[in-house]
């Protein structure tokens, strides 16, 4: 919220995200409609390229009939919430210990080297910004990668510079498990439900 | 081994459909109205009787919880499902969540009757994106078949399911600073008492369970407590998702009945350790927060709450993470601390400030930049955030650290010596 970010002079949903808000609204008992806030900021982050302007905060704000600081304590309590602009590809490593002793520091590794930018920068382009992160919740199918809303799994560094070299040329590579797999009953076929699953 | 019709979650691996149709070639939405026909009081007698014990991490009686609910329904009763699945080393809810949704509402619905809620709440984590937009279909679905809303399921229960997306926030695991989130605050927990069943979501009465815990509630009453108790040691009854993640063969996720061996969990469903049974080093048995048990106790230990209770450590979520003889256990834990640094609420000051202290201080451990009074020192440290904070979260975030000590001090000292000879000579 620094005066030197740059901020759009005005926000306001579009027309589909207005109904999708509406939606939203009507899902919590009549005078609980902050409860929406943080998928409202979810849908302006969405509406405004990846990152929460305080333009966009305020508007949300008044929807929610809520005091706007109450809105950034909100926005900035959560990790999903991007306070500043990033890139296109928002690439969010999981180094947490479970990442880890399955070779995260490789991944987080051939990151680096393929965009040619360190854990929190943004390429020149625009494209890519790079991110640690925290347990993605998919330690069987680990290391995770996720990109954007998008989980990549059981990774090996060629195949997350794969993935990143798609992602170049503006390809969207296919999501979830790299391993023969797509399932998390173990990598190859399942240990259990054997009958069943034949 | 558990047995294939003895499994609830048949579609744990989604090799099939996660479909309403699908869904119920597997048995659920199978005379669901029949089950709630039979009445609150049978339902909460029969999860009971069951044993079902909460498989969120805290292992609390299920029923016992659903009975706490006040029986004058004048205000509104809340049931929240917390699939805010974020504790490092677990990701069973996960495959709940996109490969058998179905189960997960019919759980929803028949416990929202039982505690007398017509208003649920699925709040999930917000990485789970696509996990969300799953459920979002199935819940679509469930309504287009009139298995929620008016009369659902033919029960004569209205029960409406929302799906409430979270944004990056381990803390809304607890259960009260998911209630916050729910109502549109940072994600901090709450003081207890007032207790949820008291006064839970917006003031009102409400319940909160794990969707592992929801999602085996109709397939108990279908198949009778009685069949559930059956599996594991009293106390410890049913059958259970494990998460089998780290230096194995073959991770996965897998269910089996409670009290099984580790070493039979390990080597008959995730390949064995890598490098065979003789490389382990140690176990964190039940997700992050419970402590590290080394070898000499995996070799023994039975995977239920009390046999890991008594072995020093937890069942936890059962994320079980495994870890071999090439792993350095001390920054296997640092990096845990640095997990909890980084997810602390920042509501208490105990966790807040003790927890990134013992951060920067594990790392120093690490490299052995330290001295040996200095592991007392840490230990004297999580003794004062222990059972000092708001929520268990504080206590979460120094087990690790504590049960390194107890189990791997030497290696602690070891590398502190190591650290100050090479200080020597440089």
């Amino acid at each position: 919220m620094s005066e030197a970010k740059p901020q759009p002079k005005t926000f306001a949903f579009n027309g589909e995200n207005l109904a999708r808000a509406r939606k939203i609204i009507a899902k919590y008992p009549a005078g609980r409609q902050a409860s929406a806030v943080v998928p409202l900021l979810d849908l302006a982050q969405r509406q405004s390229g990846n990152w929460l302007s305080q333009t966009a905060m305020d508007y949300v704000a008044a929807m929610l009939d809520m005091p706007p600081v109450r809105v950034y304590e909100v926005a900035s309590f959560y990790t999903m919430f991007n306070m500043e602009p990033v890139g296109e590809n928002l690439v969010q490593v999981c180094t947490t210990t479970p990442c880890w002793l399955r070779g995260a520091d490789g991944i987080a590794r051939a990151c680096k080297e393929k965009l040619g930018i360190d854990i929190g920068e943004t390429t020149p382009d625009g494209k890519f910004t790079l991110r640690e992160c925290e347990c993605l919740g998919a330690c069987v199918n680990a290391p995770v990668v996720q990109i954007n809303d998008d989980y990549y799994e059981d990774l090996t560094p060629e195949g997350i510079g794969e993935i990143l070299d798609k992602l170049k040329e503006g390809k969207k590579p296919k999501a979830g498990s790299r391993a023969d797999s797509r399932i998390s009953g173990a990598q190859d076929g399942s240990t259990s439900l054997k009958e069943k699953n034949k | 081994m558990l047995a294939d019709k003895d499994h609830i979650f048949t579609n744990l691996h989604g090799v099939e459909s996660w479909n309403l149709g699908a869904a119920r070639r597997r048995g659920v939405w199978d005379n669901t109205a029949g089950i709630i026909q039979k009445g609150q009081a049978w339902i909460i007698g029969e999860v009971k009787n069951s044993g079902l014990r909460g498989r969120g991490g805290a292992g609390f009686p299920t029923g016992m919880k659903w009975s706490f609910m006040p029986k004058d329904l004048s205000v509104p009763h809340y049931l929240l499902i917390n699939a805010d699945e974020s504790e490092p080393g677990t990701c069973k809810d996960r495959d709940i969540l996109r490969y058998d949704p179905h189960r997960l509402l019919e759980g929803v619905l028949i416990a929202a009757f039982a505690v007398g809620a017509h208003t649920a709440y699925i709040y999930i984590r917000g990485e789970f994106y696509n996990e969300a937009l799953r459920v979002q279909q199935a819940i679509d679905e469930a309504y287009a078949y009139g298995l929620l809303g008016k009369n659902a399921a033919n029960s004569g229960w209205d029960c409406d399911v929302y799906l409430d997306r979270g944004a990056g926030a381990y803390s809304c695991g607890e259960e009260t600073a998911l209630m916050e989130s729910l109502e549109g605050k940072k994600g901090q927990p709450r003081n207890k008492p007032p207790f949820p069943a008291g006064a839970g979501l917006y003031a009102c009465p409400t319940t909160i369970n794990n969707v592992e815990t929801i999602a085996l509630v109709p397939e108990i009453l279908r198949r009778g407590a009685g069949w559930f108790a059956g599996f594991g040691r009293p106390k410890n009854s049913g059958t259970k998702l494990f998460c089998i993640s780290g230096h194995v063969n073959k991770p996965c996720n897998v269910e089996e009945a409670m009290s099984l061996p580790m070493k039979e969990l390990i080597e008959k469903y995730a390949g064995g350790v890598r490098g065979g049974w003789d490389n382990l080093l140690a176990v964190i048995p039940g997700g992050s927060s419970t402590p590290v048990l080394p070898k000499e106790i995996c070799d023994m230990a039975l995977m239920d709450f009390d046999a890991l209770r008594e072995a020093g450590s937890s069942l936890g979520t059962a994320g079980v993470i495994v870890m071999d003889k090439s792993t350095d256990i001390i920054y296997a834990i640092a990096r845990l601390s640095k997990f909890y640094k980084h997810e602390s609420c920042g509501q208490c000051t105990p966790c807040r400030e003790g927890v990134a202290w013992l951060a920067r201080m594990m790392m120093r451990m690490v490299e052995g930049r330290a001295t040996t009074g200095e592991i007392d020192t840490m230990l004297d440290v999580t003794k004062q955030i222990e059972g000092r904070t708001i929520c268990a979260f504080g206590d979460g975030a120094v087990w690790p650290v504590q049960g390194l000590i107890r189990h791997f001090r030497p290696q602690m000292v070891e590398r502190i010596e190591r650290y100050r000879k090479q200080a020597k000579f440089a």
